[in-house]
């Protein structure tokens, strides 16, 4: 086995790594105190193929590989969170189902735009009593005439008022399955400044707090009926089947922000001088370094292997699980000790550690909490 | 429309610098970038093929690993590299460099050709105007704005406090600055395209009326005799006095040193 990268991924990395320094990094501080969406940034990663890595050229995209998106998300996080994952839910929540389940005239209409950056995508599955339990959905949508009419709403949606594209689910009728009637969901392509479809309450998050959270409110909103993804009763596959395309981004996000943290507590244990010596001359310091460090390759073993598996594989589920449960699990212990080795000054927003610290706790919640992605796993295992 | 940039690979020398023992750089030794005035005089090339539709053809001479300069400009959106490399070009200045320059680009078509002022591993600034020499066509140094005009290029050309207008007849030769312009990324997409791409690689034979004589380091009329990093800086200290106070500090400072 080989783990050396080839050189159109080394490229890649050098790439997104010299965009993430100059164009990211000075605003990340910046976007976090305001709460503002980063919307020349992301106009600058559109302009440079950012949205649209693992796209084919055909529709818009670059023709790149599962690995090279999730570099990029990486190295975009390990300076902003915000900033990877703007891209990870554009990318793994919007494109890839319309580029999975799509038919060619949804393809031609919503992907060539949201893969060369144009507009930006968005993903709705997530209700008030619809999270983990992703049947509990409320939303219903119905067919009348040519068109269906969707009422409900959804929260939580990353990129939500920024978005220009969404793909959204809801409850088209109950179906019997194994003698228990449960709901039939679809899925649906819904356009922004579509009547009937609104914003409701931003949130107020801990973290990522320059990415736009918001709720969507569907009333009354018609959308034709050629904007249903996949077959009808198909949505609740869609949604697994994006989910697991859509850790594997988080999973390249909660690694990238601790690389980050790890970073910059190396610099900043070299620098900082206790008792007459830098605090890395303390051997306290020198283990946790390495714990740390250690722990962060780790995690970018098992986040790569998971590309890897999306590339070569139809189910990559399992993969994707892992990946996700530790890189995130990594990513908030990585912060809490870099935040612990800045002393009183990483409690400080002066300094990165403190609000990677507080980026990290969202990827071990969203896209599937930690306990589901344990689900995951442990029921391949038990099969 | 048809432009050739010479592009050069150097020593990033964020780094750190390393040397042979006989003082000479050691390249392969060291992370490289694209030079950044070539970068400059790429995107300015780059823009002609945007507005144009312009071929743009990027040319280096260097070590076999100099092929990934001509990669990253592809990746940038350059259409085609060309690699001249060979053992007998070795240790080479800035005449011996041009001359192979040279050699290359009279088996190339060019309408124009773009050079960075200076390497920042030599800052000679003598190369591009050399190659205009040797090709007998006509030069415009420190370009810090370029336009095409017909037949013609219409270029700034920079002073320290004020610039020139010159209007030159293609064929010709121009030498950018890094200020010309803010070069683009290379694309993700560009990138894997550029890995694919063949590079066209060319070795002494293969250069056109150029004599053994100039070549190398034995057709170098000069050569390194040292070379040595530069001597770093401590970080500095900055005080706020007001005057008086300030003279007495800077003083003492002096007296504590043993400068006074």
């Amino acid at each position: 086995m080989d783990f050396t990268l080839r050189k159109e991924h080394e490229m890649a990395r050098t790439l997104f790594r010299e965009f993430a320094e100059k164009e990211v990094k000075p605003l990340a501080q910046e976007v976090d105190e305001t709460e503002v969406f980063p919307r020349g940034t992301a106009e600058k990663m559109a302009k440079n193929g950012f949205l649209g890595i693992p796209v084919p050229k055909e529709y818009g995209g670059q023709g790149c590989d599962p690995l090279t998106y999730v570099m990029c998300v990486e190295e975009l996080s390990k300076v902003c969170g915000t900033t990877g994952v703007i891209v990870s839910a554009h990318t793994s929540l919007c494109c890839d189902p319309i580029m999975t389940f799509g038919t060619e005239e949804q393809k031609q209409k919503y992907l060539v735009p949201l893969a060369k950056g144009e507009k930006l995508g968005a993903f709705g599955l997530t209700e008030p009593g619809a999270g983990t339990d992703a049947q509990g959905q409320q939303t219903k949508a119905v067919l009348d005439g040519d068109e269906y009419v969707i009422n409900g709403s959804k929260i939580f949606i990353t990129n939500g008022k920024e978005a220009d594209v969404y793909v959204i689910f809801a409850v088209t009728g109950m179906i019997e399955k194994r003698g228990k009637m449960i709901k039939e969901i679809s899925s649906f392509i819904v356009e922004k400044g579509t009547p009937g479809f609104s914003f409701g309450t931003k949130e107020k998050k801990m973290g990522i707090r320059g990415s736009s959270t918001y709720e969507l409110i569907f009333t009354d909103c018609r959308v034709p009926k050629e904007n249903l993804l996949g077959k009808i009763g198909q949505g609740f596959k869609i949604a697994m089947h994006t989910l697991d395309g859509g850790r594997i981004g988080i999973a390249a996000q909660a690694l990238g922000i601790a690389e980050g943290a790890l970073e910059r507590t190396i610099s900043y244990t070299k620098e900082r001088k206790q008792f007459g010596r830098s605090i890395a001359a303390q051997q306290n310091t020198q283990f946790q370094l390495a714990d740390m460090a250690t722990k962060v390759q780790a995690a970018q073993l098992l986040v790569y292997k998971a590309a890897m598996a999306k590339a070569t594989r139809k189910e990559y589920g399992f993969e994707a699980a892992q990946a996700k449960l530790y890189a995130a699990e990594v990513a908030m212990e990585v912060t809490t000790k870099a935040v612990q080795l800045h002393g009183g000054y990483g409690y400080t927003r002066e300094y990165d550690v403190e609000r990677m610290m507080r980026d990290a706790k969202i990827t071990e919640i969203y896209e599937g909490t930690s306990e589901v992605q344990r689900m995951v796993i442990s029921a391949a295992l038990l099969k | 429309m048809k432009v050739v940039v010479c592009i050069k690979q150097v020593p990033d020398t964020k780094g750190g610098v390393k040397f042979n023992p006989d003082g000479t750089l050691d390249r392969a030794a060291m992370m490289t970038i694209m030079n950044p005035d070539d970068k400059a005089g790429l995107e300015a090339a780059l823009r002609l093929k945007d507005q144009y539709g312009a071929e743009v053809t990027v040319l280096t001479m260097g070590l076999p690993k100099a092929e990934d300069v001509l990669r990253e400009a592809i990746a940038m959106g350059a259409d085609k590299g060309v690699l001249v490399t060979d053992r007998v070009l070795g240790g080479a200045d800035t005449w011996a460099t041009s001359q192979t320059l040279a050699g290359a680009l009279r088996n190339m078509e060019y309408d124009l050709i773009i050079t960075g002022r200076q390497a920042i591993d030599g800052d000679t600034a003598q190369v591009g105007p050399q190659i205009s020499e040797h090709l007998n066509i006509p030069v415009i140094s420190y370009a810090q704005n370029l336009k095409i005009e017909g037949d013609s290029v219409v270029v700034e050309r920079q002073f320290d406090d004020r610039y020139h207008v010159l209007k030159a007849k293609m064929p010709c030769l121009i030498t950018a600055l890094a200020e010309l312009n803010e070069p683009r990324y290379m694309t993700p997409g560009g990138i894997f395209d550029a890995c694919k791409a063949e590079i066209t690689v060319w070795g002494r034979a293969d250069l056109k009326d150029v004599e053994d004589s100039n070549l190398g380091l034995k057709g170098s009329p000069t050569q390194i005799a040292k070379a040595s990093d530069k001597v770093r800086k401590g970080a500095g200290e900055k005080v706020t006095l007001d005057p008086a106070e300030a003279v007495d500090y800077i003083v003492g400072k002096l007296s504590e040193k043993h400068v006074i």
